[in-house]
C-alpha cells in the first residue's frame, strides 16, 4: 500500500528569513498572501530599468515572483488559466532581482547553476508549481491587478492575492534540489544501458 | 465535385481548438489514471492526482487546462474532388483560429518579428498549416494547440546510418533526459525517423496525433516504441521532475524512407496537456 503521508505546510507571504530557513527541497507548501506575477518580457523590462539606474516599478524586498502569463479571465472571474511557465528563461534575470531583495520564485523546470548559487548567497528559494494545472491554480487566485507594463498583455507585471496556493520546494537556501534528488532515487541503470 | 463553405471550415476549426483546450481526451485521462496507479513515488503520485483533478475543473468551468493554449497547428487532408466556396481555405483556417482564441478566452501567445521586436499578433494567428491532397471529396481537419514548454525541447539529429537502431534509441532517451522537468512530464514522445530534415520533424509532430497508447501498426516500429518507453521511464525523472517511474505516458514513432547517406531522427515532445481534435467535413 502506497501512502501519501506528506502534509502541506501553510505559509503566509511575504517570506521572512525565519521561514526561509525552515524550508527544505521536497517540502509541500500552501501559500497565502500577495505575490507578483511576471515572465520573460516583464523581466527583461525590469532589468533594463535597473541598468538605466532607475527604480523598479515595485519594491521586490522579501517578495515572491510567479513566472506565469494567464489566459484572459471570463466575465466575473478574477483570472483565467494560471499555471507556471518554464523558469529557465528567467535565469538570465533572476540573480539581479535577488540583489533587489527577491526571496522566492515560483515556476516549473530546471534552473541554471548561476541561479542556484545566487539563491544560496541571497537566501532565496525556488518553488515548483504543477505545470499544466492552470485551471486549478485559477481557483487559488482571489484578486489580480496589473501593476506595470500593461502594454505587454499576458506578459504584464501583475500583483495577485492567493489562498492555499500549492507549491513544492525545488531549491532551498542550503543547495537542496528536488529534481536532482528525485531523479537519483528512481533512476534505473540496466546492464546494457550505459546511462547517457 | 463537392462544395464546402469556407465559413463552415472556420467554425469547425474554432470549435476544435476550444474543445481541445478545455477537455483532456479519454485516451490521455486513462493514461494518467494508469500512471497514477503504477507510480511508486509519492510526490509524483500527488502530481498525477492533481492533473486529473485539473482536467475535471477545466472541463466543468471551460477554463483552459493550461494557460499556454499554444500556437495553432492545423493539418488538412483535402480531398481532390472538393471545391472550397465563399472564401479561400487558408483564410478560413486563420479565421477559425482567430475566432477560437477570441471567443474561447484562450491566450494569444504568438509574436511577429521573433528575432527583434516580438510584437504580439493579438489574435494568435498565424496558424501553422500542413496540407495533404488526398483522393475523395472530404476535408479532414486536425487542430493541435501546441504548448511551447514541450515544443522548446524538440531536437533533430542527422545521424550516420552506422548509428543504427541503438543510435536512434540513445538519441531519443538523451533528449528526454536533457529536457528533464522542463516539458512538464509525464510527456508523450513523438519520434520521426527518416525522410529529409524537415520531413523528419513533421513525422515527429504527426506521431503526437495518434491516440495515446495505441501502438504503431507495424510490429518492428511498435517494438521500438516499447523499448524506448522503458528506457525513458528508467530515467527516473517522474511527473513534474520530482522523481518517479513514469516520465512518459507513451512513445509514438513515425517512419519514412530516407537517403542512403543518412539516418534522420527527430524528437517532438508533448506535455500531458495533449490538445488535438479532428473533424471530417
Amino acid at each position: 500500500m502506497k501512502t501519501d503521508s506528506t502534509i502541506s505546510r501553510n505559509i503566509t507571504l511575504p517570506l521572512s528569513d525565519d521561514i526561509l530557513e525552515t524550508l527544505h527541497a521536497g517540502d509541500e507548501l500552501l501559500l497565502t498572501g500577495a505575490m507578483y506575477v511576471g515572465r520573460d518580457a516583464a523581466h527583461k523590462r525590469m532589468i533594463e530599468t535597473l541598468q538605466a539606474g532607475e527604480p523598479l516599478p515595485v519594491d521586490l524586498k522579501g517578495q515572491v515572483i510567479y513566472f506565469m502569463g494567464p489566459t484572459p479571465a471570463r466575465p466575473g472571474k478574477a483570472i483565467g488559466s494560471a499555471g507556471p511557465t518554464s523558469s529557465y528563461r528567467m535565469d538570465a534575470y533572476s540573480p539581479r532581482l535577488m540583489t533587489e531583495g527577491l526571496k522566492g520564485m515560483i515556476g516549473k523546470g530546471m534552473r541554471s547553476k548561476e541561479v542556484k548559487e545566487a539563491m544560496k548567497k541571497h537566501k532565496a528559494v525556488y518553488l515548483g508549481a504543477i505545470g499544466g494545472a492552470g485551471a486549478l491554480f485559477a481557483g487559488c487566485i482571489r484578486k489580480v491587478e496589473v501593476v506595470a507594463y500593461d502594454d505587454l498583455g499576458p506578459e504584464a507585471l501583475r500583483r495577485i492575492e492567493v489562498r492555499d496556493f500549492p507549491v513544492t520546494v525545488v531549491n532551498d537556501i542550503y543547495g537542496g534540489d528536488i529534481y536532482e534528488e528525485g531523479r537519483a532515487r528512481f533512476r534505473v541503470v540496466a546492464q546494457n544501458n550505459v546511462a547517457v | 465535385m463537392r462544395e464546402i463553405d469556407a465559413n463552415s471550415v472556420a467554425d469547425t476549426i474554432s470549435g476544435l481548438f476550444q474543445d481541445g483546450c478545455y477537455r483532456l481526451s479519454d485516451d490521455v485521462m486513462n493514461a494518467l489514471r494508469r500512471a497514477e496507479e503504477w507510480e511508486e513515488s509519492p510526490p509524483a503520485r500527488r502530481v498525477l492526482a492533481k492533473l486529473l483533478e485539473n482536467a475535471e475543473t477545466a472541463a466543468r468551468g471551460e477554463i483552459p487546462l493550461c494557460q499556454d493554449t499554444g500556437m495553432a497547428v492545423v493539418f488538412l487532408e483535402l480531398g481532390q474532388d472538393v471545391h472550397i466556396v465563399g472564401g479561400d481555405l487558408y483564410g478560413a483556417v486563420q479565421e477559425g483560429t482567430r475566432r477560437a482564441y477570441a471567443q474561447g478566452y484562450l491566450r494569444k501567445s504568438v509574436v511577429d518579428r521573433p528575432f527583434s521586436a516580438r510584437i504580439n499578433t493579438k489574435d494568435n494567428t498565424p496558424a501553422v498549416i500542413h496540407t495533404a491532397i488526398v483522393p475523395g471529396e472530404k476535408l479532414k481537419i486536425t487542430a493541435l494547440s501546441k504548448g511551447f514548454g514541450s515544443e522548446n525541447m524538440s531536437r533533430i539529429a542527422m545521424m550516420p546510418p552506422a548509428k543504427g537502431r541503438a543510435g536512434v534509441i540513445d538519441f531519443v532517451v538523451q533528449c528526454v533526459d536533457e529536457a528533464g522537468a522542463n516539458p512538464c512530464p509525464p510527456v508523450i514522445v513523438g519520434v520521426g525517423i527518416g525522410g529529409t530534415a524537415e520531413k523528419c520533424m513533421l513525422l515527429a509532430k504527426q506521431a503526437l496525433l495518434r491516440r495515446v497508447g495505441d501502438p504503431h501498426p507495424d510490429a518492428e516500429s511498435a517494438e521500438l516504441e516499447t523499448e524506448i518507453l522503458k528506457r525513458v521511464n528508467d530515467l527516473g525523472i517522474g511527473a513534474m521532475g520530482y522523481g518517479g517511474r513514469i516520465t512518459a505516458l507513451a512513445v509514438h514513432v513515425e517512419v519514412f524512407p530516407t537517403h542512403i547517406a543518412s539516418l534522420p531522427v527527430a524528437v517532438n515532445l508533448q506535455c500531458h496537456s495533449v490538445r488535438h481534435r479532428e473533424a471530417i467535413l
